[in-house]
């Protein structure tokens, strides 16, 4: 079975390419330090049970 | 002072949002399709605004350097490490919608005969490098004025690359700001103009944001030790 052939990608999808690339990458920087913020809110809410129950 | 600063990061982030809808709506249905490059010029409004931020990240980070080492300036080490990492975010999606570009426009990824994509790529490459050294002594105040003094070495390759393009042979690279102006509409240069001012956004938000991360990380990590 011979495939059909491809033709190159047109302009247009380089430049949804390029934005997608943009949106991507903050969308990935945005989740990466909300897992860093939960996982200092943990960290904290350990802290504050420990002072409490310290004393 | 304290509520201006606790209202700031909204403000910053809801500011940012709006701009990059103004630009993203202006680059698509505002701007003009360049009768040379098409459609794909279209890329330029997302591509010279990142690769801007990213030099003023890196001057950000050094200019925090310099206080590190010159004032003494608390918390100028952490910020100026932020700023950095920012740059080289930012630097690598200069890399890539750069090399989309370069696809969409002269038909390859990459050219190495071009001396402006060599010396940026230079220049991330030499901010990759910062966080090797830096990861690589503890932390103290060694680690800070040998990370400072990096970033202070780094920031004379920015006008370097920033002027390979003019001062260069090669004209592959389209030069759009020469010394009679910007080589655009007024269309076109108001939708760069509100893409610019969207990333440089952009960046002061996600830089507020990582550095108010690292405080809250470096106060857990004091009071940990208090309560040990």
């Amino acid at each position: 079975m011979i495939a059909a052939p491809q033709s190159p990608p047109s302009e247009w999808q380089y430049v949804v390419a390029v934005y997608l690339v943009v949106f991507v990458t903050v969308l990935a920087w945005v989740g990466i330090i909300a897992s860093k913020m939960q996982r200092l809110q943990r960290q904290l809410a350990d802290l504050v049970a420990r002072a409490r129950r310290d004393g | 002072m304290d509520g201006v600063k606790a209202i700031r990061m909204p403000v910053l982030a809801a500011g940012t949002s709006a701009l990059l809808a103004a630009a993203i709506a202006l680059i698509f249905f505002y701007a003009p399709t360049d009768p040379d490059q098409g459609f794909s010029q279209r890329i330029f409004y997302f591509h010279v605004p990142i690769a801007l931020t990213s030099y003023a990240c890196f001057g950000w980070g050094a200019w925090k350097a310099l206080l590190h080492l010159w004032k003494r300036s608390e918390g100028a080490d952490v910020e100026s490490y932020v700023a950095i990492h920012q740059g080289v975010v930012f630097g690598l999606l200069t890399l890539v919608t750069g090399s989309l570009w370069a696809r969409a426009s002269w038909g390859v990824w990459w050219v190495w005969s071009d001396d402006q994509l060599v010396l940026f790529l230079v220049l991330f490459l030499f901010y990759c490098a910062y966080f090797m050294l830096r990861y690589s002594v503890d932390p103290g105040p060694a680690r800070a004025n040998m990370s400072a003094v990096y970033a202070l070495f780094g920031v004379v390759l920015i006008p370097v690359s920033f002027l390979a393009i003019r001062l260069s042979r090669s004209f592959i690279h389209p030069i759009v700001f020469t010394s009679h102006g910007p080589q655009m509409t007024g269309s076109q240069f108001l939708t760069f103009c509100i893409a610019l001012a969207a990333m440089l956004s952009l960046f002061a938000t996600l830089y507020n944001v990582e550095l108010a991360g690292k405080r809250i990380d470096a106060s857990v990590r004091e009071l940990r030790e208090l309560l040990a």
